[in-house]
This record gives structure tokens, C-alpha cells and sequence, in this order.
């Protein structure tokens, strides 16, 4: 039934910005509801979005403005009916999306695992398992 | 003595759906998602019909359809009033 189950999407969110944890998110579900398998690969200030509590937390990537800018876009968001971050990465999650987060960013910003959202990491990995995920893949992002 | 006529084409009688799916008011990528939901929870041969609004849904939807190898039996209405129905 599912004809190309085997093909690939491998992500780095290496951002924590609002906007591009959004970006990565949208393509993995999309990848996944169009049949393909999906890996997220969290590292840098995109690991920061899976501390308890950090997902919404990150500020846009352009006209922030302290907040402010921020603030603006999500009042439009909800105008436009856009689904939380936190609702995409649960449906990623039902759908099969891994989530892999990366363990020198957990060492270098001193992020024990206990602060993360344990339930919803597969793996802990680092370039090893992106490499290896990644060349089997027919999209890799770095976003 | 009036004449009964039974019009049994498929487009005349359209089989009913076994499931429903009603994304109306929603936006990229949730359509698009709660469809392949819906798909994985349904058995084989069910029809599965899907309400949207959203105007690229209505293109992408036929697209999932394709890449999971699935029949896609209809698409009707406007860009912003649609209905698909697929066959599992």
C-alpha cells in the first residue's frame, strides 16, 4: 500500500528560532504525510525548543524586535487558524517522526537529560547517526 | 404506470465513506497531515472523504494520494469548498 515507505527526509534544526523550528516541522510532517519516513536531528539553539517548557520560546529570526515583532506574527498566526508548534510536533510524532538530539550540544550548554522532553527523543546521537541517516535520505536540511 | 429507473453508474451513486475527515478552516500543513492519519487508521478498500478549505491542500491532497500508491476516487468543489474522496 504505502509504495515508497523507504524514502527519507533527515533534518538538522539547528535554529531555535520560532520561524525556522515552524519551517522544519511543516517539511517533516509534509514528508511524512506524503509517505516518507522523517528524522529531526535537534542541535545547537534548535535543542533548546525540546527543554520542557522551550518549544514557543524562540524568538523570530528577523524583526524580533524584543518580542514585539514576535508577538505581531503569532496575533496573525492565530487570524490564519496556524496550528501550534506544539500540536506539529505531536502529529510528527503519531505519524512515525523521529526526534534525535544531539549530545554535545546537551554537554556544551550543560543540558542534562532530565531538562529535555524525554518522552519524546528517540535517540541521542550525534554526526555519526545524521551521516549515516542522511546518505540513505533523498532530502537533508539544515535548517 | 411510471417507469423506475435505477442509474447505477459510479459517479451517480457515489459509495459512502467509511470515514470522514473534516479539515475545513484549517491551514498548511494540517489538512494535509490529518488526511494521512485518517489513511493509516483505515482498512483497506475503505472510502475515506476529506472537507477542506484550505486552496493548496486541494492540489496537494491528490499528490499524497499518488506517492502512497492509494485511488484517489474524487475531487469536488471550489478551491476554497472542496471534497476528496480516496479509496484506501
Amino acid at each position: 500500500m504505502e509504495a515508497q515507505a523507504e524514502e527519507r527526509v533527515t533534518i538538522v534544526l539547528h535554529s531555535g528560532d520560532m520561524d525556522k523550528v515552524y519551517s522544519a516541522l511543516i517539511i517533516a510532517n509534509g514528508a511524512l504525510a506524503m509517505g516518507m519516513q522523517a528524522s529531526i536531528y535537534f542541535t545547537f539553539w534548535g535543542l533548546q525548543r525540546l527543554q520542557k517548557g522551550g518549544l514557543e520560546k524562540g524568538p523570530l529570526s528577523k524583526m524580533n524586535f524584543l518580542g514585539l515583532g514576535k508577538w505581531m506574527v503569532k496575533q496573525r498566526m492565530k487570524k490564519a487558524n496556524v496550528a501550534s508548534l506544539e500540536r506539529l510536533l505531536q502529529d510528527f510524532k503519531e505519524l512515525g517522526g523521529r526526534i534525535i538530539a544531539c549530545e554535545m550540544t546537551m554537554e556544551i550548554m550543560g543540558i542534562p537529560r532530565g531538562e529535555l522532553r524525554e518522552d519524546l527523543i528517540d535517540e541521542y546521537g550525534a554526526v555519526g547517526s545524521y551521516i549515516r541517516e542522511a546518505r540513505d535520505s533523498s532530502i537533508t536540511l539544515f535548517i | 404506470m411510471n417507469e423506475i429507473k435505477v442509474d447505477t453508474r459510479d459517479d451517480a451513486c457515489p459509495m459512502p465513506a467509511d470515514v470522514r475527515v473534516d479539515c475545513r478552516g484549517e491551514t498548511c500543513p494540517v489538512p494535509l497531515v490529518e488526511v494521512r492519519k485518517a489513511l493509516r487508521r483505515a482498512s483497506p478498500g475503505d472510502v475515506v472523504e476529506v472537507l477542506g478549505t484550505h486552496p493548496a491542500s486541494k492540489k496537494e491532497i491528490p499528490m499524497a494520494v499518488e506517492a502512497l500508491g492509494l485511488e484517489l476516487l474524487s475531487v469536488e468543489g471550489t478551491d476554497t469548498d472542496w471534497t476528496i474522496r480516496i479509496r484506501c
